[in-house]
């Protein structure tokens, strides 16, 4: 790749930006690991109640979609392609 | 009236509702006033059809019999929208770019439009979707039995086959109605999404009311509720770690490949910008639905009798309560979630079968034959009606078949991971430009067979299909095939046993086929654009239009997408392209286009092989394969475009800045030409004045000076009329006006004839020749070769300076070539001068002897029209010309026309 392709440091707001989709990508991953601690309270005498997963479930729900609404509304689709493509390669790698 | 008619009532009510706001959407699309039919809100709500009758009806069943374990369906699909950057933006991006009709398009698409795939997938989708249907009409035939259970004046219960019967036709009619109103899939179906959206709010609304009358009206609020949870048969949280982390995965890969969510999600979404809303807004509605399903699971296991179905808590709770009104409703919620999932269902299956089986068929066997204008159309429309009802009918007998029992309740999570087979080649196809046709169709195989050897066909338990044996021992008395202990995995929970093989196969032979094939050039082209998709919004056109019809395409666009659109699609393309009339050029850019239009009409494989047809096949040029190459390979591709443009541009500065040059040159020499005619006229018109004056004003001349000064003026008119001549010779001989006269001679007797003209040899002039050399056979215009021979014989005889003036003439033939040397003895001409004696009016030093300098220039002039050339020679101590000239030439009469 072409050394003067992607600068090295960017501008605070593409900063910004850059991160806001870092976190928009790991947010799914987040809310999946959560999503399965109830399974290590088994066996556990105080805590495996469902209740107490139900309400740890359904709390987590909600901060899952405050933080989906928060990230959303300041992600921009049209952010500039490149952002995208670059990060898109990483993604490549990483799936 | 009792509740049971009430209920019909309300029902009939609430379809000619649907089909009003359906057809009201439909028409305010129609006349551009429905902005609002394409806002966020309307996107999220048609996601809703994820909640089908079995999430409707069944979670809380499910919930009954497992705990908390039925969110696990409703956390996929909430993980998959909250991480929608990673997949759907992507997915919906190149959706909307390639114009995708179904999953079952795309992957056929992304792997060089192979309908081979597309006919996989679709066999798949259909075989997984058929018992979901059935599903369906057996939760709204089982609602309604409910009713007429509870209902004592009800005389005869109405049959449940007929009530699945009637259901069935009403669906198919709404589903051919606004299903199948436009062909192209990329124009959104608006009546029916906004119908689901409505349906989407019912049924939230109808379990919301539910919930909350029984947690508050039940109940007694929020604490009892949960004390109540407490004490209940669900209490302790004993879900199994696989099944939980199974079960969410599998409803996130069902949520991304499930045909009908693939067709609202991805096919009938119309902005990136809906996703950003559905992101947050989708899973919030999935945890409402899901909010108040423990609660009545377990006021239902209370309450109700033992043996009671859990699966139709949600109505009965309020029925025995004797709220016939919240029942209603809760019918009603059941319905729209059954009735919406069946209708999107029913779409994207169609479209599927129309355009991958139907199509393809219908067009190989009755070829490019029947040319009407619409008929691809109208046929691809009746392909899709047949195909709507096809596929429900199929649904119903299936219900028939299974009798509505409880083998039905399982087939939600058996059509999971029957869809979720696509889901390899899917994420494969859009993040790993190395996966190939090869691979996919491998995978899809493998996948497919391990899922219906070990969910599919066991789930209609042991001896229906497979029989017992096979069970017990495995196929074949293999141990380690056992369809439930799939090499030797025993004691596994059977959903997960079969996710868990299919999908491991399933990827491994995915990447193992395309680490081993070689995709070919139209799939590397596709699976560059699906890759990147973000950074070649508008790619290279697999077509080269060289031979392509404008006329024969027009034809063929007419038959699939009418007369009208076509033409209009068309003129648009020819007014960018600055072509008047309805006929483009056939462009690359074009053909893509039209590619893509038509794709939106009958799938991408039959697009691309129906104007493969006309065009005579994709051609993949050098640029689209450099356009394949990497990424460096791209900036490298753009930076040498742009080197040639600015190569390009310099070379033609530097033509005009010769031309320029040229021109400037040749003003000069028109003017020095102006001045020396004039020069060369005066000089002897003043002497022809000076004596003519001189015989008419003196009186006494004698007749010696009278005729010494006639004599002058008559040699001053020879010289002036020769001047004249030689001048009026080089025009026609410069505007190439001249008339070659071709004859046919030997060398030796046209230099004879040359010689005598010349004034022959003596007086001090010799000439050598070497006459054996000279027996050369010349076809050209004799006469004019030899004007040249005279013009250089005479100029030797009278600028040779030397005492005696030796003319050597030196005849050569090589190459073809006919070289004759004139070389004297004399000084020669100097070096500076060798560049101007071919020029105009050019003489050497002071000339001792008159002449207007105009006799090189006719040689060269006549040289040059027989083909030949004269320069000088240097280098040969006296002054020397070589008059070359092919020998075998036709001598072009045409150059004289020229």
């Amino acid at each position: 790749m072409s050394p003067e392709r992607t600068p090295l440091f960017l501008a605070r707001r593409t900063y910004r930006r850059r991160r806001l989709a870092d976190a928009a990508r790991i947010l799914p991953l987040i809310g999946g690991v959560l999503f399965c601690l109830p399974l290590l309270w088994k066996g556990s005498p105080t805590s495996d109640s469902t209740v107490q997963s139900l309400i740890y479930v359904f709390g987590l729900w909600v901060v899952l979609i405050l933080a989906s609404a928060i990230i959303s509304r300041h992600l921009r689709l049209d952010d500039n392609e490149r952002d995208g493509t670059r990060s898109e390669h990483e993604e490549t790698g990483g799936t | 009236m009792t509740v049971l008619n009430l209920l019909i009532l309300v029902c009939l009510l609430y379809v000619v509702l649907l089909f009003s706001v359906a057809f009201a959407a439909d028409r305010a699309a129609m006349m551009g006033r429905g902005s609002w039919l394409r806002s966020s809100v309307v996107y999220t709500l048609s996601l809703s059809i994820y909640c089908t009758a079995w999430t409707f009806y069944g979670a809380v069943g499910f919930a009954a019999r497992s705990g908390l374990e039925f969110v696990t369906i409703y956390l996929g699909p909430t993980l998959v929208m909250v991480g929608w950057w990673w997949t759907l933006r992507r997915l919906v991006r190149v959706g909307r770019s390639q114009r995708i009709t179904s999953i079952a398009d795309l992957i056929s698409s992304r792997y060089g439009k192979s309908n081979l795939l597309a006919v996989l997938v679709t066999v798949l989708a259909v075989v997984a979707t058929t018992p979901y249907i059935a599903l369906q009409l057996q939760s709204v035939t089982l609602s309604f039995a409910a009713f007429a259970e509870t209902d004592p004046e009800a005389g005869t219960l109405p049959d449940m086959q007929s009530t699945a019967l009637w259901v069935a036709a009403g669906l198919a009619l709404f589903t051919i109605l606004f299903g199948t109103r436009n062909l192209d899939a990329n124009e959104r179906h608006h009546g029916v999404v906004m119908a689901i959206a409505l349906e989407a709010v019912v049924k939230l609304f109808a379990l919301l009311a539910v919930g909350v009358f029984v947690v508050w009206g039940l109940s007694g609020g929020i604490g009892p509720t949960l004390d109540r949870i407490e004490t209940s048969a669900i209490a302790r949280f004993e879900v199994s770690g696989s099944r939980w982390v199974g079960l969410t995965m599998l409803s996130a890969m069902a949520f991304l490949t499930l045909p009908r969510m693939f067709q609202v999600l991805v096919v009938e979404n119309e902005a990136d910008e809906h996703l950003r809303t559905a992101a947050w807004a989708f899973p919030a509605y999935l945890m409402l639905m899901s909010l108040f399903v423990v609660p009545i699971a377990v006021v239902g296991l209370d309450m109700m009798p033992a043996g009671a179905n859990p699966d139709l808590f949600v109505l009965t709770l309020p029925l025995m309560e004797g709220r016939d009104g919240l029942a209603i409703l809760s019918f009603l919620g059941g319905f729209s979630s059954a009735t919406s999932m069946v209708i999107v269902a029913a779409i994207a299956l169609s479209t599927m079968v129309s355009n991958h089986v139907v199509m393809p068929l219908w067009l190989h066997y009755s070829g490019m034959a029947a040319v009407v204008s619409g008929d691809v159309r109208t046929v691809a429309l009746m392909a899709r009606r047949l195909s709507i009802g096809g596929v429900l009918f199929l649904g119903y007998v299936y219900f028939r078949m299974s009798g509505g029992g409880t083998a039905l309740a399982a087939i939600g999570l058996i059509a999971f991971v029957g869809v979720a087979q696509f889901l390899p080649a899917l994420m494969g196809g859009l993040f790993w430009r190395g996966a190939t046709r090869t691979g996919a169709l491998a995978g899809l195989t493998l996948g497919a067979a391990v899922w219906l050897y070990c969910l599919f066909l066991p789930s209609f338990g042991p001896s229906a299909i497979l029989p017992q044996s096979v069970f017990d021992h495995g196929l074949w008395g293999q141990g380690w095939l056992r369809p439930r202990a799939l090499f030797g995995a025993e004691h596994m929970d059977p959903v997960i046993h079969a996710l868990m093989w299919s999908l491991l196969l399933n990827v491994s032979a995915f990447i193992l086929g395309s680490l081993l094939s070689f995709p070919q050039p139209i799939e590397r082209l596709q699976g560059a654009q699906f890759v990147n998709s973000f950074d070649h919004p508008s790619a290279p056109g697999g077509w080269s239009g060289g031979m392509a019809q404008s006329e024969d395409l027009l034809i063929m666009a007419q038959r699939i997408m009418g007369a009208r659109e076509a033409q209009a699609l068309f003129s648009a393309v020819a007014a960018r392209q600055g072509v008047a009339g309805y006929l483009p050029e056939p462009s690359p850019d074009f053909l893509q286009e039209l590619e893509r239009a038509l794709a939106g009409s009958v799938g991408a494989a039959t697009a691309h092989a129906m104007i493969g047809q006309i065009v005579g096949g994709a051609a993949v040029s050098v640029e689209d394969l450099m356009a394949v190459a990497d990424e460096t390979a791209q900036i490298m591709e753009y930076s040498s475009q742009l080197e040639a443009k600015s190569q390009e541009l310099a070379r033609t500065a530097r033509q005009l800045r010769q031309a320029n040059e040229t021109l400037t040159q040749i003003s000069v020499q028109k003017d020095g030409f102006l001045s020396q005619i004039s020069h060369e006229l005066r000089t002897p018109m003043t002497s022809i004045r000076a004596f003519s004056e001189i015989l008419r004003d003196t009186e006494d001349l004698s007749p010696d000076e009278q005729s010494k000064y006639a004599t002058i003026i008559h040699d001053e008119t020879v010289r002036l009329t020769r001047l004249l001549d030689d001048l009026l010779d080089l025009s026609v001989l410069e505007n190439g006006q001249v008339e070659l006269n071709i004859q046919t001679g030997t060398l030796e007797a046209l230099l004879d004839r040359s010689v005598r003209a010349a004034g022959g040899d003596g007086d001090g002039f010799r000439i050598r020749r070497v006459r054996a050399n000279e027996q050369v056979e010349l076809t050209t215009d004799l006469d004019r070769l030899a004007q040249v021979f005279i013009n250089l014989i005479s100029n030797a005889r009278k600028y040779c300076d030397a005492k005696p003036a030796i003319l050597n003439i030196r005849v050569t033939v090589s190459d073809g070539q006919l070289v004759v040397d004139f070389v004297d003895n004399g000084r020669g001409i100097p070096t500076d001068k060798h560049a101007v004696i071919f020029e105009k009016f050019s003489r050497i030093g002071q000339t001792r002897v008159s002449g207007a300098g105009l006799g090189l220039a006719i040689c060269r002039e006549i040289m040059e029209r027989l083909g030949g050339e004269i320069s000088y020679l240097p280098g040969q101590k006296g002054a020397a010309f070589r008059v070359s000239l092919p020998l075998t030439v036709e001598y072009m009469t045409a150059q004289g026309a020229v």
